[in-house]
């Protein structure tokens, strides 16, 4: 049973990223990345992250890639020309692409001990996920959680420098910070 | 073993989905009953006793209206949008509990499809995917009314959820589970006492999530993304037939989700108002329905008071909707993580 659902969630994940390369409308990449991040999330619940799996889908697919399809919308991306590539990427790209993955495979299949990773019904709890996360690994996750604060205050004082145009207007649609108190 | 649980779910699933259907439909006749009371008039009357037949009617109508389509639209996209508006409103409803856990034969679970150990999660989830619906209904249906609609409601959702999650925060502290059931067992000792609403200090939680939760469903007051008097319709200006009564759906099918997670997460869920202070009922089929008829009767007063709202409140203006989201909402709910958070530690 896990097997099959391990089978069939893989090929959409493979099919779903195959398809996010070949379409050319913007919209339908950004669709297909979506169905790439939610049969991640069915592999990580295979492996008994179910947090792990809700969250990929909350972050991910709910939250990055609505802004994704937003900015999509907003600037009402067109359909892109197909171009034949540059000749220096086919030249360089593919045998360095092939030439990587050469090696990360031959790195993971030569190296012992990386423990085995089962499909099983084992569930981490709550509770043991949350030791994890504020005890044991409580500095990695405030550094973070420091760099996110930082580059959401690089994000605020980027766009608060060029968001008043020629007559002084402020754009009342960009950032709902700044209409207030008007 | 594994065919004949697939089959009990397969099961679980058709009737819930069709109480689910039901539901939606008699919640709209509930709110154009309601709202009727509200303006000094009898809503409709005329088809069936009370006018009880009137959405039945209003189905069939729907279903044999001309199907358009626009030229303009982007096909598979203005196609796809209203199954994912419906098909995420639905499948919420499978982790929610509806009584009592291990009744009946043979120890079934009887009113759950899922018991799902992260309920809480996979509710939110769902609905954060649900956005996609009126996201790519706007955009494919090449009109500017609908982009405009879609627009305002990603904005909003993003927005808003964000408030949501953070007010559920302080009841998942107190049960230390993100599992409903669990969530539910904590309130149900002494009744109305222990609810997180009253017991638990929730209030403020409450506050934010029932304010962000009619951000969430685009109700009134928040109800911009489809705000007739300048959107003409919003995100489904463009829709018709089945396919507008499909986002209609589920419009009123996250409202019902909305009041079950509200009712299962502040108000106890199925327990009744008195807790264990009196016997439960000697009567095992009374013992096994009567939780049903507590969880019904607390959704039924959340969607009362949605609809309350929305026969009284005038709509928000855009900069206020969003700096409500932002300015209080938000803060106050970092606060009432920390202030319950505090009162767990030192209590």
């Amino acid at each position: 049973m896990h097997l099959i659902l391990f089978i069939v969630f893989a090929g959409f994940c493979l099919a779903g990223a195959i398809n996010l390369l070949l379409q050319s409308h913007p919209i339908n990449s950004a669709l297909s990345l979506i169905v790439v991040m939610t049969s991640l999330a069915v592999l990580y619940l295979l492996l008994g992250a179910e947090f792990l799996a809700i969250a990929q889908v909350i972050v991910y697919a709910g939250a990055i890639m609505v802004l994704f399809t937003f900015v999509v919308m907003l600037l009402n991306a067109g359909r892109e020309e197909r171009t034949l590539g540059s000749r220096s990427a086919r030249k360089v790209g593919f045998p360095a692409v092939v030439a990587i993955l050469g090696v990360i495979a031959t790195v993971i299949l030569r190296a012992q001990g990386l423990g085995v990773a089962g499909l099983r019904d084992g569930i981490t709890s709550t509770e043991e996920l949350s030791r994890v996360l504020f005890h044991e690994l409580l500095l990695p996750f405030e550094v973070t959680s420091v760099l996110i604060l930082i580059a959401i205050l690089g994000a605020v004082a980027l766009a608060s420098h060029g968001d008043t145009d020629s007559h002084g207007n402020r754009d009342p649609y960009g950032n709902p910070e700044r209409t207030a108190g008007k | 073993m594994i065919l004949w649980f697939v089959l009990w779910s397969a099961l679980k699933v058709a009737v819930v989905t069709v109480v689910m259907l039901l539901g939606v439909a008699y919640t709209v006749l509930l709110e154009r009953k309601l709202v009727g009371r509200i303006q000094n008039r009898w809503g409709p009357s005329r088809v069936g006793p009370f006018g009880l037949l009137q959405t039945l009617v209003d189905g069939a109508k729907l279903f044999l209206k001309e199907d358009l389509i626009p030229t303009g639209v982007y096909r598979p996209l203005y196609l796809l949008a209203p199954i994912i508006a419906l098909g995420c409103a639905l499948i919420s409803i499978g982790v929610v509990p509806f009584g009592e856990p291990n009744v009946g034969p043979g120890r079934l679970d009887l009113f759950e499809i899922s018991n799902v150990n992260i309920g809480l999660l996979v509710i939110l989830g769902i609905t954060s995917i649900g956005v996609y619906g009126i996201a790519l209904a706007g955009w494919s249906s090449n009109n500017k009314y609908s982009l405009l609609g879609a627009l305002r409601s990603s904005a909003q959702l993003i927005s808003y959820e964000l408030a949501l999650g953070l007010s559920l925060v302080g009841v998942v502290l107190r049960a230390g589970s993100l599992n409903l059931r669990v969530i539910v067992e904590q309130q149900a000792t002494r009744g109305i006492l222990t609810w997180n609403l009253f017991g638990g200090m929730q209030f403020v939680a409450f506050f934010i999530y029932l304010m962000a939760a009619y951000a969430e469903t685009n109700r009134s007051p928040f109800d911009l993304p489809e705000a007739e008097s300048e959107l003409t319709g919003g995100y489904h200006t463009e829709y018709s037939s089945m396919k507008f009564a499909m986002f209609f759906m589920a419009e009123y099918a996250n409202m019902i989700t909305v009041g079950c997670v509200a009712t299962l997460l502040f108000l106890g869920g199925w327990t009744s108002f008195f807790g264990d202070l009196i016997p439960p009922p000697e009567n095992v089929f009374i013992h096994a329905f009567l939780p049903i008829f507590w969880f019904v009767l607390k959704v039924l007063c959340f969607l009362f008071l949605f609809v309350w709202v929305r026969g009284t409140l005038p709509r928000f203006r855009y900069d206020q909707l969003m700096n409500f989201g932002w300015r209080i909402l938000m803060p106050l709910a970092i606060l009432n993580i920390v202030g319950t958070s505090l009162w767990l530690a030192y209590r």
